[in-house]
C-alpha cells in the first residue's frame, strides 16, 4: 500500500508525519533541529529518501542539510558516514556558503535608495526532476542557486538578477526567491517568482531569463500597467502534463496564463478575497485549482474567521468553498506561501500547514478535512512525497 | 589548550556537548582561536563569522574573564587565563529581539 511523508517546516524546527495511503492515521516524528527556523524541506524525485532542507536562524545563518534515509538522519552535505562514528564523531560538511557571483551590485531599497544585495536565508530548495545531486536553491535577498554535488558547494546562476535586477525590491517579508518550477518536458525551461519582482523565466537553462508579468496589474503600488517587473507575486503553480499553463496568486488577484507567462489574465471571480499566499494544482486534475483567500495584506487571516479552501474545477473563475473539518468560526491563522501541497494517490490528497501550527489533510481532493497535527509551531512550509 | 563555550544551538550543530578543546599555534587570538575552532568544526563556518569577510555575525558576542571582546579587533591577543586554559572562550548568541 502506498505511503505519504509530508515534510513540514516550521518557525522552530522540522517535522516528519508519515501516514498510509488512507491518510487517516498520522505519526509525527520531530523536531528535527529544534529552535531553528526550517524555511523549506523538500524531497527529490529521483531519489524520495534524499531529502534536502534549509535551516537558518538570525543568529547563526543559514545551513543546508540533507537526509540520505528518508529525514531519519541528517548530516551537512560533505560528511561521509565515516566521519560521524565513535564518540568524537561530527559533521565534517560546510554546505551553508550561499555568494552571490561577481560584483554583488544593488538592488531597489523600501526608501527607494540602491541598496547591495546582502544573503540572509534560503527560502525554497528544489531537487531536480532526475538527478538526486541537481538542485536549485531560492535566497533571500533574491537570487538562485544551483548545486550539482548534493549540496555541498552551491554556486549563484546569477544571470537571473541581470533580468532588471536593480528595480527589484523586498516585500514587507524581505525579498526572496520563493518559488521554482522545472518543465518537466523541457530541461532548460524554469520558472521563478520573486516577492517583490515578479515572475521570470529562463528557457536556456538558467543562463538567461527574462520577466513574464505582462497582465499582472497593482494598481496603486505599480502604476505603469506595463511595469516588467516590480509585482509581489506569492506563488505559482503548475501541473506536470502542461508546463505552459501556470496559476498565480498575487498579492492581490489570482491569475492564469496559457502561454508560458507571455500574458496573465485574472481569473479570481467569485472569491471572497483575490489576496492570498498559497496555490496549488490537483495532482489528476489540470484544470482544479486550490487557493486561501485571506481577508486583506493589513489583516492576514481568513474572512469572518472561517477557515476556508477554495476550489476552482476549472482553472479559476468559479471557485466553491472547501470548508467541512475546517474550524469556520474563531479562526485567525494565516497560511504562508510555501504551505500547501498535493500527494499523487487516487483520489487526490491535499495538505495545508498553518501560522497556528496546524497541519491539515484531505484526503479526497478537498471535499473534508482532518488536522493531522494542531499544536507544531508556526507552519512555514508543506511538501508532500507519495511513496509505493 | 583552550577551552571554548559555544552557544546550544552550534553545539547541536557540530555535535559536541559542553565545552570544546581547541589548540592553538602561535599567539592567540580571537581570529586564530576561531580560524582553529572552524578547522577542527567546519560546520561552523560561517555561522560565528562571515564567510568571506570573515567578520562577526551580527547576534554573535565573544567573552572571556567577564569582559566583553566582541567589539575588540580580530587580532586582539587573549587573556592569558584563556590561553592556559584557566577560564574558558564564550561565544554567546546575543539576546535580541525583545
Amino acid at each position: 500500500m502506498s505511503k505519504i511523508r509530508i515534510l513540514v517546516g516550521t518557525k522552530k524546527g522540522a517535522f516528519i508525519l508519515t501516514g498510509d495511503g488512507k491518510r487517516q492515521n498520522w505519526e509525527v516524528n520531530g523536531p528535527h533541529f529544534a529552535g531553528w527556523e526550517m524555511y523549506h524541506l523538500k524531497g527529490s524525485p529521483a531519489e524520495p529518501n534524499r531529502i534536502y532542507a534549509s535551516q537558518t536562524s538570525g543568529w547563526f545563518g543559514q545551513i543546508i542539510q540533507r537526509s540520505d534515509d528518508g529525514g531519519k538522519t541528517w548530516n551537512p552535505p560533505g560528511t561521509k558516514p565515516e566521519d560521524l562514528i565513535g564518540p568524537g564523531g561530527m559533521p565534517k560538511g560546510e554546505s551553508n556558503m550561499f555568494v552571490y557571483e561577481g560584483e554583488v551590485g544593488t538592488h531597489k531599497f523600501y526608501d527607494g535608495s540602491q541598496h547591495p544585495w546582502e544573503f540572509k536565508r534560503i527560502w525554497h530548495i528544489e531537487p531536480s526532476l532526475t538527478d538526486p545531486d541537481t538542485a536549485l536553491a531560492g535566497a533571500e535577498d533574491a537570487a538562485l542557486f544551483k548545486t550539482v554535488d548534493g549540496g555541498k558547494t552551491w554556486k549563484e546562476l546569477s544571470g537571473l538578477r541581470g533580468a532588471k535586477g536593480h528595480l527589484w525590491q523586498p516585500g514587507a517579508g524581505g525579498m526572496g526567491l520563493h518559488t521554482i518550477l522545472l518543465d518537466p518536458n523541457n530541461a532548460n525551461r524554469i520558472y521563478i517568482a520573486i516577492s517583490a519582482a515578479g515572475a521570470f523565466r529562463t528557457d536556456d537553462g538558467g543562463k538567461t531569463w527574462r520577466p513574464i508579468n505582462r497582465g499582472l496589474k497593482s494598481q496603486y503600488e505599480l502604476p505603469d500597467p506595463d511595469a516588467e517587473v516590480g509585482h509581489c507575486v506569492h506563488r505559482i503553480a503548475m501541473h506536470p502534463s502542461r508546463p505552459g499553463v501556470l496559476f498565480m496568486q498575487k498579492h492581490w488577484d489570482v491569475l492564469r496564463t496559457d502561454n508560458a507567462g507571455e500574458q496573465w489574465q485574472e481569473v479570481s471571480g467569485n472569491l471572497p478575497t483575490d489576496f492570498g499566499f498559497p496555490i496549488d494544482v490537483h495532482a489528476h486534475e489540470p484544470e482544479t485549482i486550490y487557493v486561501v483567500p485571506i481577508k486583506s495584506d493589513s489583516e492576514h487571516f481568513p474572512p469572518d474567521g472561517k477557515l476556508r479552501v477554495y476550489r476552482s474545477r476549472t482553472g479559476g473563475n468559479e471557485w466553491e468553498a472547501l470548508t467541512k473539518g475546517l474550524p469556520q468560526k474563531d479562526c485567525y491563522v494565516n497560511v504562508l506561501r510555501d504551505a500547501m501541497a498535493v500527494d499523487s494517490l487516487e483520489p487526490c490528497g491535499v495538505y495545508f500547514g498553518t501560522t497556528g501550527g496546524q497541519v491539515y489533510a484531505s484526503p479526497d481532493s478537498g471535499d473534508t478535512w482532518n488536522p493531522v497535527v494542531r499544536d507544531l509551531p508556526a507552519v512555514y512550509s508543506v511538501e508532500v512525497q507519495t511513496l509505493p | 589548550m583552550i577551552n571554548v563555550v559555544l552557544p546550544h544551538h552550534l553545539r547541536t550543530l557540530a555535535r559536541v556537548d559542553g565545552e570544546v578543546q581547541i589548540e592553538v599555534k602561535g599567539p592567540v587570538t580571537v581570529r586564530s582561536l576561531l580560524d582553529a575552532l572552524e578547522s577542527r568544526y567546519p560546520v561552523l563556518r560561517g555561522t560565528i563569522r562571515d564567510h568571506v569577510t570573515l567578520r562577526r555575525r551580527p547576534f554573535v558576542r565573544y567573552f572571556a574573564c567577564k569582559e566583553d571582546l566582541s567589539l575588540e579587533p580580530p587580532e586582539t591577543r587573549l587573556p592569558d587565563a584563556v590561553v592556559s586554559g584557566a577560564e574558558p572562550f564564550l561565544i554567546v548568541g546575543a539576546m535580541a529581539g525583545g
